[in-house]
């Protein structure tokens, strides 16, 4: 049997990996596709913490999750097509004109 | 079966790790798409079978195909690496372990491995979950309706060339 | 068997199970295609292969060893990993789906009861949607890493058309799903023994789930048929209009493998239409014990091969759509469709259980 603080390893480990991608990557997408990690990395301790208090709810929450992610990369790649149109370029470093 | 848990958590881990150090997206992609299937089995090995499946079908099969199409589209190529010091890579690396192994050592002491007996297992099939989604989360069910409607009008919006 | 451990006996099983399957369907998407030739070579009144071997028998054979000699071209700008990746990735996703559809009832062996089924997920219809979801990568990579203009434009519209198609597909399921309240295919195969009773007489009827759902079939078999990328809805591979659509760039064995797993992929969507629709492997039994046990199996694949008659028949005589029309189909007449059904479905239901 797996105890609990595996798959919260396991969930700790995806977040973290999920943030410093976020952080560090220049293009846009991939930068979405840390967001993705992240929220992956949620699903894996609601998971884990559902099965070990015996109680459906953790996996409904994930249902949500999973629904929720997929309306947010609608729009957010929606958003990206339309930020491309008009800077043609997908690196973050060149979406700068709020700086000062 | 403890095993298969151990491979799976070694392979997304991997795969998370490819996700983030790859430059072309294409192969970022592609690697999000193993970590999320690895997920799935993981899923499946703590008794939730439907929401192993639901995360291939929506997750794997549906959101991921939105990036890999728009990647396709845009003609996302190598990535340029960003004039960033070094400085920055000595330091933040080593910063980044030290606080994933702090995190990991607080999960460790709060969720002792031998605590308690191993618990019962849970009904994951679809009819349990149908009689929950139904009869107590019947609104915010309603409510994610609602949100894909406005999600799928607010993309078709933003991404149309003019009006 | 007192040498072997439950565990490794079960893992033999299987395995043997897996050996098979594996060479069955081979065997059968070998010769399926040199049906689809002598079939549409009949439609269109010339004779097909009938040169190497009797009637053209040995045609595949000869077919497999061209592929395997031919030369194995890759462009110069493709992309290497997902260039090679994507073929197999196709080929891998068609077989996996077969691995859950059952073929029989079963038979006791030596205290274990063993299932013409490789394995009995109680999931089992959303694992082979998951698996065919995954397929759409198969070709969108295919037609990317080519780094060529005709496979792009027919992996996009491949794509499209396969991920608007699936919606229908999920959809028309539903109906089926509610009448047989379980979502193993065994188990909804199993619904489906015996013969409707019509005011308390039993009648002659079969109870099988296309008499009650004749427009869940109809929505099935298109999307199916549009899963698939078959005619009527081969615009993504049409020679006339792309070429060779996202396989152009592909030679040999890749090229094979396409072709393989487009084969296996109407073998499953076959197989799908007769378990969910047609009463699986019921049929009339009659004989000794072991015919008995074995003629399940051969009512099941004489079933899926009348659907894989009726694919290569569509083809033969079928015009393409365009691809607009292939699209405000899928969305404007299949999707709205598939909700009707499931609505009269539940109503119909719930008033039977209610009055």
């Amino acid at each position: 049997m797996v105890p609990l603080s595996h798959y919260l390893a396991l969930s700790v480990i995806l977040f973290v990996l999920g943030a410093a991608g976020f952080i560090l990557r220049r293009n846009i997408i991939s930068v979405f596709m840390c967001i993705e990690l992240m929220l992956n990395a949620v699903n894996v301790a609601f998971m884990a913490f559902s099965r070990f208090l015996g109680s459906l709810d953790g996996q409904l929450f994930v249902f949500f999750v999973i629904v929720v992610a997929a309306a947010e990369a609608a729009v957010g790649l929606a958003i990206i097509i339309a930020v491309n149109r008009n800077r043609e370029s997908l690196n973050i470093d060149d979406l700068d004109s709020m700086k000062m | 079966m403890a095993i298969l848990f151990y491979i799976c958590a070694a392979v997304t881990v991997l795969a998370a790790l490819n996700v983030i150090l790859q430059r072309t997206p294409v192969y970022s992609a592609l690697s999000l798409i193993v970590v999320l299937c690895a997920l799935a089995v993981v899923y499946l090995l703590l008794g939730a079978e439907f929401m192993a499946v639901i995360q291939v079908i929506v997750y794997a099969g549906a959101i991921m195909v939105l990036f890999v199409f728009v990647i396709m589209l845009l003609n996302a190529g190598r990535e340029t690496p960003s004039q960033r010091s070094r400085l920055a890579l000595w330091l933040g690396v080593p910063l980044v372990a030290a606080f994933l192994a702090e995190v990991l050592v607080a999960v460790w002491k709060q969720f002792p491995a031998s605590g308690g007996p191993a618990p019962a297992p849970l009904d994951g099939s679809p009819q349990a979950i149908g009689h929950l989604l139904f009869q107590n989360y019947v609104l915010p069910f309603e409510v994610t309706s609602i949100l894909i409607l406005v999600a799928v009008l607010g993309a078709v919006v933003l991404a149309k060339k003019e009006f | 068997m007192g040498t072997f451990s439950d565990t490794e006996f079960l893992l033999l099983v299987a395995g043997v199970k897996v050996a098979v399957v594996l060479v069955v369907l081979l065997t059968s998407i070998a010769y399926l295609t040199w049906l689809e030739r002598k079939v549409v070579a009949h439609i269109q009144a010339r004779w097909g292969p009938y040169l190497v071997g009797p009637h053209g028998l040995l045609q595949p054979v000869a077919d497999g060893m061209k592929f395997i000699l031919k030369e194995d071209i890759l462009p110069l700008e493709a992309d290497r990993v997902i260039y090679w990746l994507a073929p197999f990735l196709g080929f891998v996703l068609a077989f996996l789906s077969i691995s859950v559809i059952p073929f029989g009832g079963g038979f006791n062996f030596h205290g274990h009861r063993i299932m013409f089924q490789i394995a009995d997920l109680n999931v089992g219809l959303l694992f082979v949607f998951a698996v065919t979801s995954l397929g759409v990568y198969s070709i969108a990579l295919a037609g990317w890493s080519s780094n060529s203009k005709y496979p792009l434009f027919g992996a996009l519209r491949s794509s499209a058309q396969m991920i608007s198609y699936e919606l229908s597909l999920g959809l028309a399921v539903v109906g089926v799903l509610m009448i047989a309240g379980t979502l193993s295919l065994r188990g909804i195969v199993d619904a489906q023994g015996g013969f409707w009773h019509v005011a308390g007489v039993n009648s002659w009827l079969p109870h099988w789930n296309i008499f009650v759902q004749p427009v869940g079939f109809f929505v099935y078999f298109t999307a199916a048929v549009a899963e698939t990328n078959r005619v009527p809805f081969d615009l993504p591979e049409g020679e006339t209009e792309l070429v060779g659509g996202f396989h152009t760039e592909y030679s040999s064995m890749k090229f094979a493998m396409f072709f393989i797993s487009e084969y296996a992929n109407m073998v499953t969507v076959s197989c799908l239409a007769t378990l969910l629709f047609f009463g699986g492997w019921h049929g009339p039994l009659f004989g000794p014990a072991p015919l008995r046990m074995l003629l399940p199996i051969f009512w099941f694949c004489l079933k899926v091969f009348c659907f894989l008659f009726f694919y290569i028949w569509m083809r033969g005589t079928l015009p393409r759509f365009r691809y607009d029309q292939l699209m405000s189909l899928g969305w404007k007449f299949l999707l709205p469709l598939g909700l009707l059904n499931i609505l009269v479905t539940s109503f119909v239901i719930a008033w039977r259980a209610g009055g």
